[in-house]
């Protein structure tokens, strides 16, 4: 899955798209990342993001769209298991990990660390 | 300059705090080219590392197409202990979008937060304020998927 080359270049070119709209748009990160979220559940949804992974590794896995990738994708795979409530069910299947690493380690760390300033 | 020492005199004119933040405002802004370089390879950087760290998990045994979850929780645990110590923001500040667009923005919004907002209680402050900036992110991230998935459920 990926090597260190795509890896780097892909992972490289998907920050420098986000660069480019930081830089040129009037948008703030947060409307930037959203719309990077959302256009990897598209991306995911009509099944490109996974090649893009499967080519490019952590540099597509890493960056944010790829969260959108996997809520489309717990979406769709637990939907065709188990019919249209799996939308439901399955929306955090894949993300689950990356969220519940998130709440912990932000949890954990406001606990050891003192607010700065 | 609090209000007693302008009284007394011992106050300087100029508020040094505001001062530093005006000039910071006007220096120039820098080049696009270089931000967009800046941005590739930070972004490339962070993706190679996270390369080496999914490759570490393959070889320990990891199923390959579940290397991908452990390799994104430990890039979120190294991007919320560098926020921790308050390193993360001195590297972004440089890197501009190769470290906002990775996992690693998302994981220093929630723990900045979670660290900022320690002062008004674990409760109300680090568990309510937690996701104030990332929570977006989720929230269109799970629209799009809810939409994508109902298309795919129906067609």
């Amino acid at each position: 899955m990926g090597s260190y080359f795509t890896a780097f270049l892909i992972g490289g070119l998907i920050c420098v798209i986000g660069q480019l709209l930081f830089d040129l748009t009037p948008f703030t990160p947060g409307h930037i990342l959203s719309g990077f979220t959302v256009a990897g559940g598209i991306l995911g949804g009509i099944g490109v993001y996974d090649s893009l992974i499967q080519f490019a590794g952590a540099g597509a896995l890493l960056p944010i769209s790829s969260f959108g990738n996997a809520l489309a994708k717990g979406a769709m795979s637990e939907a065709a298991r188990s019919g249209i409530l799996g939308v439901l069910t399955g929306m955090f299947e894949l993300t689950s990990t990356g969220i519940t690493a998130t709440i912990l380690f932000g949890f954990f760390m406001a606990v050891v660390f003192k607010p700065r300033g | 300059m609090s209000a007693e020492k302008f009284k007394e005199g011992k106050g300087v004119l100029i508020d040094q705090n505001w001062f530093q933040s005006w000039h910071k405002l006007k220096q120039p802004r820098p080049p696009l080219v270089k931000n967009i370089l800046v941005a590739f390879f930070a972004g490339g950087i962070v993706c190679l590392l996270g390369q080496f760290i999914l490759n570490i998990y393959i070889s320990l045994g990891v199923p390959v197409e579940q290397a991908g979850n452990p390799t994104v929780a430990t890039v979120i645990f190294l991007a919320a202990l560098l926020t921790g110590f308050g390193v993360f923001d001195n590297i972004a500040r440089l890197a501009g979008a190769g470290l906002a667009v990775p996992v690693t923005g998302f994981a220093n919004s929630v723990t900045s937060m979670a660290i900022e907002f320690r002062r008004e209680g674990l409760v109300l402050g680090t568990g309510s304020k937690m996701f104030a900036l990332a929570g977006s992110i989720i929230v269109f991230g799970v629209v799009t998927a809810f939409v994508v998935g109902l298309i795919s459920a129906l067609i």
